[in-house]
């Protein structure tokens, strides 16, 4: 794990909102893709409606990313394999890169040919279980499974993109720009999701992926509201407009404005924070296989998992980015205030290497105070079976001397 | 002026619905689905009739849509009004001859068909039908509208040739045992044993003798080609030139500039660029044949074309929007000759044009305005990406830039939007039209003067009846000559 640090999005610049009910969706956009970094073929054919039209892929050097669960039928594979995690792999390179193979009928759609993800449930818990280690040391308090496993992902209160009110009508609806790369998600203007990728036609195969895409219980709620979201304007300076020129200098002024405020204020719960990146396999200019050989790799692939101390908007994701920290390609998840709280709890632990009176020190609170939280937060079955009986008797008989 | 506030409302009522009936079809549109817009139209149409009785029909004089020209027509048979004024009676019995003779048979047949079904047998119902009957080319119809003349005829008891009555009402068995001597007919009657004779039948009736008989696609579209309608020559255009047939179907000189349109943003971008000469110039002929005596005679107009991703339509109206706004560009470019056309997305190429990107509408209205035109004409749904920025941008142009009003800003909408019963409105500064097909265009900047509020209802409801009379003494005209 490397220092907290933000995340750097340059040479991306936001455009105009587009709203549609309650969903308002930014546009990302790149003034040129990303040099050298494509969608792989592969599953650029399986989404693209016609695969003769494939640009950039000219590049010989050019490296290819598959997203986290995205399913796919690898040569020597008899059946489906889903990434696990953001791969790279050169697009040279016959065999598969680290995949999980799915049960029969696991892969929703598998054989349909256009977009295959997995069921979305285990590509998050996948993602969530990434960041959060288990105990070194078998102290008592742990159950047995935490200390042989880890801790098991956060619950499942989580919603397929589908099923939050809007946001399929919102994405139909949506223009895509001619340059865009990737887009930001409000849902009832809180930030859901973020999706970035290297180059126009990636975002353009993949846009109407976000419907397989998870959110938190909380922005399901909120898509259930009837709330249309007004759109982002600065008013124009009435006083200031005299001829037509002062009018077009205004309506940019105003634009600008717009922009501006939005980065600054809506985008920042994201681009704002800390976070903690652990880099994935791809990382740092290990010499690839394939593509002549020597050819170093320039992009690796990182986890994004926040620093849980700060407020409420906390997001989890995978991004990729080149040898200068430049982010080529991210998509993150806003969690909900439930995983909020299991995150920190879990942080609290791990600071305290998962000694429980430590961790309670660190809070301010006391023992049984952290038990009964970690209770409430639904991480109750990491603590040992008996110590959660002992906490849950003693609970009950204050409360009846009460 | 002498109208009361009531008589205000009435006339804004009027123009509502006359907006909605112009552009609305009842289809899916890109932002609603065709579901939402049913129950919109189905309150204007009773609404007007029921305030308005007299002016209701009156409408059907105006450039109203086939689809909503129908729907009074029914309305008017299916509702009669026993109190109303006897006076106004023959107007409308006229204009509804007359709309019924203009409109595509299919569609008038649907509307017998309709009617039959709910069972209205009034006499202005048997009326109308009959007269509609006696003008058609009738062996024609019992071939390709056989189950609507079959309707029609049998609900108002009209009397059909012996030869038309034994294809319509006789078993199969009978319908062919005997020749018949009304060659289509006859055609018809043979082509159930030789493929040789479909080439007699219209193509739609012939399509389904070819699958029949397995007639090879080459040799039918080779065979058929003389028999085909424009509007078929231009459908079958590109399987022509795909299954290798030398000369083209169509010569694209006859269609009309709206079908035209379609077909030309159908064609992939490049195949438009290989054939430009050929496309721009059919174009152009289309929309002088559009503008008739108009051409040249307007001023300096600047036009701003909406090609944004919203203007593909629907599933129901590929690229319609795309399409009216070709069609405009072309159009303005005869009627107002030097003019200016400014593509949302900044394209050049008006023959090129795809329906990508997104709605930016403030910027190309200031550039169209730059130019100095006496008009600028606005075709898009409406839909911008921030609503507030373009409608403060005008009305602050409107109120500081040029409130001496010396340039004309008219917006034209292709689309209905169903939540408010009328298009989608750029700004309060600019007044919205419906538009449906190009060729109405001239008429409706006629209409949009009562929507300023200058003109009252009195004035509104002589304009109705002067347009009507116009239009009726046409048509008599028309006939005595």
């Amino acid at each position: 794990m490397s220092g907290p640090r933000g995340i750097v999005l340059e040479g991306v610049a936001t455009g105009t909102a587009q709203q549609w009910g309650g969903v308002r969706l930014v546009p990302l956009l790149r003034s040129a893709p990303v040099p050298g970094l494509r969608l792989h073929p592969m599953a650029a054919e399986d989404l693209r409606d016609n695969p003769g039209i494939a640009r950039g892929y000219e590049d010989a050097g050019v490296c290819c990313y598959v997203p986290h669960a995205y399913v796919l039928t690898w040569d020597g594979d008899p059946s489906p394999g889903a990434a696990y995690g953001t791969r790279l792999v050169a697009p040279g390179r016959s065999s598969a890169p680290r995949r999980m193979h799915l049960s029969p009928g696991g892969a929703r759609g598998a054989d349909r040919g256009r977009s295959r993800f997995l069921p979305m449930r285990l590509a998050v818990e996948g993602l969530l279980s990434l960041f959060s280690g288990g105990p070194e040391t078998a102290w008592a308090e742990w159950s047995r499974d935490l200390v042989r496993r880890g801790v098991p992902s956060p619950g499942a209160d989580t919603r397929p993109g589908r099923e939050i009110g809007g946001l399929a009508e919102a994405l139909r609806v949506f223009e895509i720009h001619r340059d865009q790369c990737g887009a930001a998600v409000y849902v009832a203007d809180v930030l859901a999701s973020v999706h970035l990728y290297p180059h126009p036609d990636d975002y353009r195969a993949l846009h109407t992926s976000m419907l397989l895409d998870l959110f938190g219980e909380a922005l399901y709620t909120y898509g259930l509201l009837r709330y249309a979201v007004p759109p982002l304007y600065t008013p124009l300076r009435e006083e200031r407009v005299r001829s037509l020129a002062d009018l077009r200098r205004e309506v940019a002024h105003s634009r600008e404005r717009t922009r501006r405020g939005h980065d600054s204020l809506m985008l920042a719960s994201l681009t704002g924070g800390l976070y903690r990146s652990g880099h994935g396999e791809g990382f740092g200019g290990r010499p690839q296989e394939g593509a002549g050989g020597g050819h170093r790799t320039r992009f690796r692939t990182g986890w994004l998992a926040p620093e849980p101390t700060r407020g409420e908007d906390l997001h989890v994701g995978e991004v990729v980015e080149d040898t200068d920290g430049r982010t080529a390609y991210l998509k993150t998840l806003r969690l909900s205030s439930s995983q909020v709280r299991q995150a920190r709890l879990l942080a609290a632990l791990n600071g305290a290497g998962w000694r429980l009176e430590g961790a309670a020190l660190d809070l301010g609170v006391s023992v049984s105070a952290l038990t009964e939280r970690l209770d409430r937060a639904g991480l109750g079955h990491l603590l040992a079976p008996g110590l959660l009986e002992a906490h849950r008797a003693e609970r009950r008989r204050a409360a009846r001397r009460r | 002026m002498t109208d009361t506030y009531t008589d205000l409302l009435a006339c804004e009522d009027l123009l509502l619905f006359a907006s909605a009936a112009v552009a609305s079809t009842g289809q899916r549109e890109f932002h609603t689905a065709s579901g939402e817009q049913g129950p919109s139209l189905d309150f204007l149409h009773d609404y007007v009739h029921g305030t308005l009785p007299d002016l209701y029909g009156l409408m059907l004089a105006l450039h109203v849509n086939d689809h909503n020209a129908a729907r009074i027509v029914h309305t008017l048979l299916s509702r009669p009004a026993p109190g109303a004024d006897p006076a106004l009676r023959p107007r409308e019995n006229g204009l509804i001859r007359l709309r019924l003779a203009r409109m595509p048979p299919q569609r008038v047949y649907r509307l017998f068909r309709r009617l039959a079904a709910e069972r209205v047998n009034n006499r202005r119902t048997r009326a109308a039908m009959r007269d509609w009957i006696a003008r058609r080319p009738l062996e024609l119809d019992a071939l390709k509208y056989r189950a609507g003349l079959r309707a029609a005829a049998r609900h108002a008891r009209v009397p059909l040739p012996g030869e038309v009555a034994r294809f319509l009402f006789s078993r199969p068995a009978d319908r062919r045992r005997a020749p018949y001597t009304a060659p289509l007919l006859e055609s018809h009657r043979r082509a159930h044993y030789a493929a040789r004779e479909l080439y007699g039948l219209p193509l739609t009736v012939a399509e389904g003798f070819a699958a029949h008989h397995r007639v090879p696609r080459r040799a039918f579209l080779e065979g058929i080609a003389g028999r085909t309608t424009a509007a078929e020559r231009l459908r079958l255009d590109r399987t022509a030139r795909c299954h290798g047939l030398e000369a083209p179907l169509s010569d694209l000189g006859t269609a009309p500039l709206l079908r035209l349109c379609a077909y030309v943003v159908g064609l992939a971008v490049s195949e438009r660029r290989e054939r430009r000469a050929e496309l721009e110039a059919a174009l152009e002929r289309a929309a002088r044949r559009t503008a008739g005596p108009l051409a040249g005679t307007w001023p300096r107009t600047a036009a701003v074309l909406d090609d944004s991703y919203s203007s593909t339509g629907s599933r129901e109206r590929r690229n319609r929007p795309l399409a009216l706004a070709l069609a405009c560009h072309h159009l303005l470019r005869v009627l107002a000759p030097g003019g200016t056309s400014h593509w949302v997305s900044g394209h050049r190429d008006a023959l090129t044009v795809r329906p990508q990107g997104p709605t930016r509408l403030a910027e190309p209205i200031l550039d169209a305005l730059d130019t100095g035109p006496a008009r600028v004409v606005v075709v898009s749904d409406g839909y911008d990406d921030t609503p507030p920025l373009l409608s403060d941008a005008l009305l602050l142009w409107r109120r500081r830039v040029d409130p001496e009003r010396s340039v004309a800003l008219v917006h034209l909408a292709p689309v209905l939007d169903a939540g408010v019963l009328a298009p989608h409105r750029l700004s309060p500064a600019v007044p919205t039209l419906g538009l449906h097909d190009p060729a109405v265009l001239p008429s409706l900047v006629e209409l949009a003067r009562f929507g300023e509020g200058r003109l009252g209802l009195a004035d509104l409801r002589a304009h109705l009846l002067a347009t009507a009379d116009t239009v009726l003494d046409g048509e008599r005209a028309g006939e005595a000559a």
